[in-house]
Formats: C-alpha cells, structure tokens, sequence
C-alpha cells in the first residue's frame, strides 16, 4: 500500500473557529469587566459585546467529557469555545440572558464555573505517572485533589490578585513557574543498574548532562559503565532522561518541594522566578495530603495579609521573607539559601531588615 | 463491553470531590475498551508502588522525523510479558493548536471520533508547549490517526531537539491590551520552521511564544527561547467617562493605594486638575471635577498594572508592536533563565514588519543550529558566548535597554573603544 504524504499544514488558521462577534471585532476591543466570577464582559469599539464564561475542566479527557461540553456550547452557548492556557474551557455568547442558564448547565454536569481575575485557577500541570518517561509522582492525580481542596477559591475572587499554582513530576518542571509551585526534589544520588548502562547510554552524552561533573565513565564488573561521585552528587536527576538505567526515582527519598513567587507579567514589578521554601513533604498518593496542607496554609496567610493587587511575591517583597517564614509557619533551613553560580546575588547586601 | 475492570482502590478515591475527575473520565473509556482497563491497572500499580512504568522509543508516522511521543510498558512479570498486556503501548501525538486555542464544537466532535476510533479516548487541552494531546494509541493505529486528524487540518507538533509547538494569547480575538496580531505572527512564524518541527535536528528544543501585551498571559519571557511580548512606543490613551466611571465606583483610597503607589517608576501621578502638565509625552484624564492622573510616558515601563487596574480609562497607545526577549528556559542544565532583550522595539503592523519578525526568528534559529553545543538551549549559549558575540551573529546592534545595568567589573580589554564609539557616530550621521 502507497503510503500517505503529510499535508504539512503547521499552525491552523484560529478564523475558522473564531465566535463571529469575535471575528468581527478582531483586533478592535475596547474594555472589559467581570460581572461576577467566572464571567468576562468584553465591549468592542463597534459597541459591540460578548461574554465568556469560564470553567474548569480535568485537562486529561475523555470523549465523552469533550462531547458533554460541546453539547453544553451547542444546546446553551453559540457553538464556540477556547481554552486558556490553565486548561479552563471557555464558552463566548453575543447575548448576556444566555451567561445564566449556560452556567447553571455547566455547574450541573460538574464543571465549575470560576477562574477569572482574583482567584485559584486550575493548576497548570505535567504528564506524570499516567504517560511520562521520567516521572517522580503523578500530576494529574495531584492536581484533582488539590483542586478539590481549592473548589471554593476558584469559583470566588477572594483572592488579593491573581493565584498562579503548578505541579511538576521532576526538576526539569514542565509545569512552570507559579506563584505556588510544587516540584519533585529527589533526596539521593542515582542508583545504578551497571548490566544496563553500556547498552542503553550513551556515555559521553551522559557524563556532559550533569551539572556539577560528578559523573564519570568507569568499568563496574568488567562492564563499561558510569559511576557518580556521591558527595558532589546534587541529585537533580538530569542523568536519568538520558540514561534510564541511572534510576534517580525512589517511592521514599524521591520528596516534594513547595516553591512560590514565580511571576511572568511585567505588572508592577519586573518578572521573578520562584524560590523554594519548604521540601521533605512526602509523596504520598492517592491525596498527597501532606502538600495540599502546606499549600492551602500558604494561601490562607497571603488570603488574609496581604494588600489588594500584591501577587504573592509582591507581597513578600512587602513583608520580607523572615516574616514570610514565621507567618507560614515554615522552617528556614540552610537548604534554602542559594549556593548555586551567582548565588551571592540572593543574599542581603544591605542593612535593611524588618524588626 | 469491554474486559472486567482491575481493582483500583487508590484511584477510586480520586472519583470523590467537586472537581472534574480524569479517573472517572477513564473509567468511563473503559467501559468499552480493553485498552484502558489496562491503562487504568498501569497507573494504580504506580499508586501503590510510586513508581512510573512508561520508557521511550522509536514510533513515528511517514514523512516526519518527531511529533509522536512513544510509550512501552515496563511493567512486566518474571517471564517478560507485560502485566497489562493490552497497554503495553501507549504513544502520544502531539498536534499544533490553532493560535489562541479557539474551537467550534464541530470540529472538537471530529476530533472526538478520529480519537475514538484509533485512540484510548483520552485527549488533554492542552501540553504545557500548547499541543492538543492525543494520548494512548498503539503503534499500529498511529499512522492511520494521524492521517485523519491531518486531514482535518490539524498537523502535529514539535518533539526532541526541535521547534516546538508554539502558543499564543487571545490577544486580537478578544482583549483590548493586544498589541499586534498574535495569529498572525504565530503563524507566519511557526509555518515558516515547519520542517524544523517536523525533522528534529538541531542541538536542543527551540520555542517560540507569542504574547499580546507585558502582562504576558503565556508566560513567553520564563519559558521561551524566543518570547514576542507585545508593546507600544507612542503615550498611553485615556478615556475621561471610564476614568470618571471607576473613580466612582473605588473611590480616591483604591486610586491612591492600588494604581498611583503602585507605579513601579513613579510616571503615574494624582494631581489637582488645575495643576496637570501638558506635553508631547504627557497623559492625562479626568477622574472627577477637581483631580485628574498625569503620566509622563517618557518614565512609563509599559508594565501594564494601571491599565489592568483602570481598563479602559487607561489604555495602551497605538504604536504598537513587541519586545523581542530570547534565552528564556526553567531549571536543567545550569539553572533558570529568563529571556532577555534582543530587540526592545519591532514594530507589528504591516506585513514587512511581520517579514522582519520571521527574519530575526531564522537568524536566531540558524546562529543556534551552529553555535550551540548538544542539548544546549538558546540562553545556555548566550551566557557561554556572551550577548555582545550572539547579536554580532544575528547581526542586531546593542541598545542600553538590553541590560539592567551596565558591567560592574572591570574586567575587559577596552583597546577597541575608540573605534566603537566611532562606529556609533558614523552610524548616527548616516541615520
């Protein structure tokens, strides 16, 4: 049989899918508000107007779920959807007596109705145990029950500003920076399967991945292999991808890592990236209770202290991190202050501390 | 009817909880398909062992080099044989979004039906890169997947040491921050590297990310090789009856805490209206009878926080166009890097300007493909080479806005400084 050439087509064009009240008003709004939350209210120079009404899905889904939405676009909206990149569905409609029942059809077949301005959004997360080559936890899973835990917050705007959050299976973080992140941080040095290595690695290439040179090529049992020098070892797992037999996941040391203050806007202050403040939570399915705790405890305290519009790093910049520690209930420990290349960037050159 | 389900007591009790659960999503799949049955005994094994079971390898449809993500079950019994034997693949298309994510419900039913038949079933919207995840198909049904998600004009993306799948923001279709046509550029962009998305060859994963305005809704400057952040050059637009219409509303505590102190150069003041400047790079507006802001755009840093507060009263100008920031990636080899300015001003309006957006995308992915060590990213180079050397390579003249600061060392040979500021002089008499 002949086989088929691609139709390398790329990127599709959007103005196939685009709602028309959108494609008519492309490139020419004016305004927008938030009627309540959930719900956008766009105005177009022309006077024209649309609301989006936002909701929650799973991101992994099945068929049945994707069609269950279209049947909601269909039957309640005007057969046009988006999704944001937080994996919310979003439902435009040219007239505002539809934003009610469409929403009442979402809430009652278990899509929450939420996520604009100041509030939780979905969790923007990785593959994990469900399809990843590499992973030290589940994503998927994590972030079902932490949203469960966060159901109320991302269908209120109770929040100061915006809340960011992600979940990452391994130290590359695919999930990305978040204004609360939880990341995999392995605790201890790969273990080696030696019968392996010279099959399936490529040495060289292994022994360049790793970031502080503390792998090297080494004969184990008359067998070319690689051996890894234990106290330079930082445990990060960049062998693993490259080297499957140098197996960095462990159910017990594999631990979680809670970062937060991680911002991409410009607004108000330049981007951050986030810094880690708690590790050692353990990776425990089916709930990962341990790390939901932390993190709802984390939000609970910004909830409650800090100023409208401060995301979570504006805040802390505010309140300074010693009182961040204290008011999160947090210890500081000396794993925390940066010992990485241009670490002394991060330490206090001045005499600017909080009494 | 599909075979009996597997005991799967962790995962049942994700079923539980108001939010949407992807367990009862796949137990519904499963239902009719083997397929996931097994899929679903896979993951309960990785509950109760915290451990993954899926490795790599080589599945791959006619024509393309990547795009596919394969995945072999490792999890097998003493004799070899896989425990879930009718999940013992379980490969991922990945397949480009249209730009800013936009759907009709037809053709996600489409999509549903091509997944149906060849697949688990199971779609997510979307991978962190933005591709629509077609996941779970055994190898053999890969080939005819992709033929009909192909021809329903959908393509796939990006996997190993290649562009990547792109994203963009709403940005034209619906928000009044946008800056320039996000489509527009992510296409004529994209489309021009799709063989470098399609044959992987380059020394590591290249992306691109198209955002409308500073307030960067796809997080381009942390995650991107190359972020295209929208921005204007000309003042800032005011609306009086907005203005008014918010003043109104909050009340002068909200303007003075949440947008006037909020300022991150000060350019936004609160003033008596008898007292407002005038001025070529002066705005202003009216929030009642007797105050009005004033913002000197020459101290502005288009960061966006006004005109996200006051929406509308406040708006971007009409010189629009982006910043252009590359070298951006998280974490592996040497740590996070943001992007950093390449190009402070392109402006997005024509469609020579969208050409010399390509253009600078070919230049910086050409210098890449030759420059960069394997598996080393854009802003690895960068800081192995330093920037001076880069833009000489993709032939862009330095600007003080690509630095916080200037150098605060003195270690450099300056001997050529003579014939540098020379260089500029000619370069400003010509101009």
């Amino acid at each position: 049989m002949a086989q088929r050439n691609p139709i390398e087509s790329g990127v599709p064009d959007n103005k196939q899918y685009l709602h028309p009240t959108l494609l008519k008003n492309y490139g020419n709004w004016k305004t927008h508000d938030r009627p309540r939350p959930g719900v956008l209210h766009h105005v177009a120079h022309s006077g024209d107007e649309v609301w989006s009404v936002r909701a929650g899905t799973q991101r992994q889904m099945d068929v049945h779920t994707i069609r269950k939405l279209c049947d909601i676009a269909d039957t309640y909206a005007e057969g046009h959807v988006r999704f944001t990149i937080r994996s919310n569905i979003e439902f435009m409609v040219s007239d505002p007596n539809k934003v009610a029942p469409l929403i009442n059809a979402l809430e009652e077949s278990g899509f929450p109705v939420g996520g604009t301005g100041n509030s939780v959004s979905m969790i923007a997360h990785t593959q994990g145990w469900l399809h990843c080559d590499i992973p030290g936890t589940d994503a998927s899973g994590v972030v079902k029950a932490l949203m469960d835990e966060l159901y109320d917050e991302f269908r209120r705007e109770e929040m100061p500003n915006r809340v960011h959050l992600s979940t990452s299976c391994c130290e590359i973080n695919c999930g990305g920076q978040a204004d609360i992140a939880i990341i995999v941080q392995h605790t201890k040095p790969p273990k080696i399967n030696h019968d392996l290595v010279a099959n399936v690695c490529e040495r060289p290439a292994v022994v360049a991945r790793c970031p502080v040179a503390a792998i090297r090529p080494a004969l184990v049992n008359g067998k070319p292999s690689l051996e890894v020098d234990e106290k330079k070892c930082i445990c990060c797992g960049a062998c693993y991808p490259p080297c499957p037999p140098m197996q960095i996941n462990d159910p017990e040391h594999s631990k979680l890592a809670i970062w937060v203050g991680g911002k991409n806007s410009n607004a108000r202050g330049k981007p951050t990236f986030m810094k880690m403040v708690a590790s050692g939570l353990p990776n425990n399915p089916p709930r990962w209770t341990e790390v939901a705790e932390v993190v709802k405890r984390i939000l609970h305290v910004y909830k409650n202290d800090a100023r409208s519009w401060e995301r979570l790093s504006d805040w802390i910049d505010r309140i300074g991190w010693p009182r961040f520690f204290e008011k999160c209930d947090l210890p500081f420990t000396k794993y925390l202050i940066d010992d990485w290349r241009g670490s002394r960037a991060s330490l206090n050159a001045s005499t600017h501390i909080r009494f | 009817m599909a075979k009996k389900m597997h005991d799967t007591p962790n995962l049942d009790q994700l079923e539980s909880g108001p939010w949407p659960s992807f367990v009862t999503g796949l137990k519904r799949l499963a239902q009719d398909k083997d397929y996931v049955v097994d899929v679903l005994g896979t993951l309960e094994t990785s509950y109760k062992t915290r451990k993954g079971y899926w490795k790599g390898g080589t599945v791959g449809v006619f024509g393309y080099g990547g795009g596919v993500i394969p995945r072999f079950t490792e999890l097998k019994n003493e004799k070899g044989e896989p425990v879930f034997p009718d999940a013992a693949e379980f490969h991922t298309l990945r397949v480009q979004p249209p730009p800013g994510m936009h759907y009709t419900s037809d053709v996600l039913r489409k999509m549903c039906d091509i997944w149906e038949k060849h697949g688990s079933g199971l779609i997510a919207f979307h991978g962190q890169s933005g591709d629509i995840m077609f996941q779970g198909a055994k190898t053999d049904k890969v080939q005819d997947a992709f033929d009909e998600i192909n021809e329903l004009g959908f393509d796939l993306g990006g996997a190993g040491p290649a562009v990547r799948t792109s994203m963009s923001c709403v940005g034209a279709a619906r928000c009044e921050q946008s800056c320039y046509d996000e489509a527009k550029a992510h296409r004529q962009v994209l489309n021009t590297f799709t063989d470098d998305i399609h044959r992987p060859a380059l020394p590591y994963k290249f992306k691109f990310k198209f955002s409308g305005c500073p307030n960067d809704c796809m997080n381009s400057i942390q995650r991107a090789d190359f972020a295209v952040i929208g921005t204007w050059r000309d003042n800032m637009r005011t609306d009086e009856p907005l203005a008014r219409k918010w003043f109104a509303k909050h009340g002068m505590n909200e303007l003075v805490n949440d947008v006037v102190a909020r300022c991150p150069t000060k350019a936004i003041q609160l003033k008596e209206v008898k007292d407002v400047r005038k001025g070529d790079k002066i705005s202003s507006v009216k929030v009642s009878d007797t105050h009005a802001l004033e913002i000197d755009n020459a101290d502005c840093v288009r960061c966006m926080h006004c005109i996200n507060v006051m929406t509308g009263a406040l708006a971007k100008g009409t010189d629009t166009g982006a910043t252009i920031l590359v070298g951006g990636k998280r974490t592996l080899k040497i740590g996070d890097l943001m992007g950093t300015v390449v190009v402070p001003f392109m402006p997005l309006k024509t469609e020579e300007d969208y050409g010399n957006l390509v253009e600078l995308g070919q230049k910086v992915i050409d210098f890449f493909a030759e420059n960069a060590l394997e598996h080393e990213r854009t802003g690895e180079m960068i800081e192995r080479i330093g920037l001076v050397n880069f833009l000489e390579g993709i032939e862009v003249d330095i600007d003080p806005n690509m630095v916080s600061t200037p150098r605060t060392n003195p270690y450099v040979r300056t001997d050529g400084w003579d014939d540098e500021v020379a260089k500029i002089n000619a370069k400003k008499a010509a101009a």
